[in-house]
């Protein structure tokens, strides 16, 4: 299997507080990967700096394939509230012909069960339909690789495992390489087929793990599964849960201003 | 129909006491309404050369001032407010050129056009062009920053930023910018015709407090008053139209 993402010793410093320090790991061809780690050790800087945002200080990122797409955690304000639901899908498509870009909606609406929803307005449908126009517009891209950031932290439970399915099934049928940045270790298990675990600040990788589950998941057999059971355990031990806050707050905050801003700058 | 009684009743009852308070007194400085009313339809309505002759010469210099301004208003602040470092070398300047009181001008604008159409044109866009500037920047600034990243991962042209998500996300603050402009519009309409000028509804104010013709003063200070009472309403139905798509707050608990 080739490898669709490459990134080599990548770091990354907001003036003097290091945010990453030399990550090296790869995510092949149809791969879901998921990057886990505690709140504030540098995961979004490590999402920045994969998907072009912010210029990494130092290290490379490679990817095959021209363009990638990013689903973030706040939906409400990533979708367009003055676009319908199919104008939003559309939105990063307007290069190509009106009709294909009809055809590609209406598809990526329907691979996330929303067909009926194209003309509604984004801020008429629930948190988690809106996830999922969100999503659709992300496939619709054809993305060599899909960038996820806490992509479900802002619904509901209930909502939130309907999502993961949705997510496992779509990427199956499409063939989508996925990268999923998240701080909970359930979930990371759960969708993965590798678990990329950070420990911060800075972020380094501390273990990169092979998911030992079947590719098809269920919400009730697998999270009861031995073996996920095991791995989440191993997971959580890596990352010290219930240990020390190793976290510098201050730091952090600052560093989380500055990103801000930067990408401010950068793309107006 | 309940609510129209209701919002216009403080409104016709002020007519009715003007109208016996003018009735009674027979001051000719203040005609009763139905004179000025009366004088207003013979005037305004019946005489078609006042119609052409001045109505629509100071209607088009009103909306053609108004629309130069928004225009240039809106292209410059969507530039301006996406760049900071642009901002902080105009800002000042902005902030300056803003406070001078558009009449002042007058003087100067009739020296360098020597009166007339240009003069008055350049009064109002002068006059207008801050509230739809100033608006259009502050809107143009607070694109969340969400939304800038999703534009820049999906790697959209530069136009379809500018006007696909730049323009939508500051059209509210843009739309109560044109507002303020539009009224102020009217204000420097009427100003810029009282001096340099023949025709205009200004100019024929100027003319009748000159003739001492006091009810037809009124009835053209009641037109102006109608004229921009419609305005208002026809630019909030567009503004309504174009904000259409804004959640409402009983919506918004929905998400």
């Amino acid at each position: 299997m080739s490898n669709m993402l490459e990134v080599a010793d990548l770091g990354h410093t907001y003036g003097d507080y290091e945010a990453i320090g030399g990550l090296t790991f790869t995510v092949r061809a149809g791969e879901l990967v998921c990057v886990v780690g505690p709140s504030g050790c540098g995961k979004s800087t490590l999402l920045r700096t994969i998907s072009g945002l912010i210029e990494p200080s130092r290290g490379d990122v490679s990817l095959k394939g021209s363009h990638l797409a990013v689903v973030f955690q706040d939906y409400q304000r990533s979708l367009f509230p003055w676009l319908t639901v199919q104008g939003n899908v559309e939105f990063p498509l307007r290069s190509l012909p009106r009709a294909e870009r009809r055809v590609r909606a209406a598809e990526a609406l329907e691979w996330v069960g929303l067909g009926a929803a194209a003309k509604k307005r984004p801020w008429q449908l629930s948190g988690g339909m809106q996830q999922r126009v969100a999503i659709a517009r992300a496939l619709a891209y054809r993305p060599a690789l899909l960038l996820m950031d806490e992509p479900f932290a802002s619904v509901d439970a209930q909502t939130r495992f309907e999502l993961e399915d949705l997510l496992l099934r779509v990427r199956r049928e499409h063939d989508t390489t996925v990268l999923v940045v998240t701080h909970d270790i359930d979930e990371s298990v759960y969708l993965g087929d590798r678990i990329l675990v950070l420990s911060g600040s800075p972020a380094k990788l501390v273990a990169d793990l092979e998911v030992p589950l079947p590719a098809e998941r269920d919400q009730v057999t697998t999270r009861t599964d031995e073996a996920f059971v095991a791995l989440r355990s191993k997971v959580a031990r890596l990352l010290n849960v219930g240990g020390k806050q190793t976290l510098d707050v201050e730091k952090w905050a600052a560093a989380e201003r500055e990103s801000l801003s930067e990408t401010v700058s950068t793309s107006s | 129909m309940n609510k129209f009684l209701q919002r216009w009743t403080v409104f016709a009852g002020l007519v009715v006491v003007w109208q016996v308070a003018g009735m009674l007194a027979e001051d000719p400085f203040f005609p009763p309404p139905s004179d000025i009313l009366t004088a207003a339809w013979e005037w305004w309505v019946l005489e078609p050369e006042n119609v052409t002759g001045h109505i629509l010469p100071s209607i088009g210099r009103l909306l053609s001032g108004w629309a130069i301004a928004a225009v240039i208003g809106i292209s410059l602040g969507l530039l301006l407010g996406r760049s900071d470092r642009a901002m902080e070398y105009a800002g000042p300047l902005l902030v300056f050129m803003r406070s001078i009181p558009p009449p002042a001008l007058v003087p100067v604008f009739l020296l360098l056009f020597r009166g007339g159409t240009s003069m008055q044109l350049a009064t109002i866009v002068f006059g207008v062009i801050w509230p739809v500037l100033l608006n259009t920047v502050d809107g143009a600034r607070s694109v969340d920053v969400t939304k800038v990243d999703t534009s820049a991962v999906f790697r959209i042209p530069r136009h379809q930023w500018i006007l696909g998500v730049v323009l939508p996300a500051a059209s509210p603050k843009i739309f109560a910018g044109l507002r303020v402009s539009l009224s102020l519009s009217l204000v420097l309409m009427v100003i810029s015709e009282l001096v340099g000028t023949d025709n205009g509804i200004g100019s024929q104010l100027m003319v009748a407090q000159r003739e001492f013709d006091y009810t037809r003063m009124w009835a053209g200070i009641v037109l102006l008053g109608v004229l921009g009472y419609g305005l208002n309403t026809v630019l909030l139905a567009v503004e309504r139209r174009a904000l259409a798509w804004q959640p409402r707050s009983r919506d918004e608990q929905h998400a």
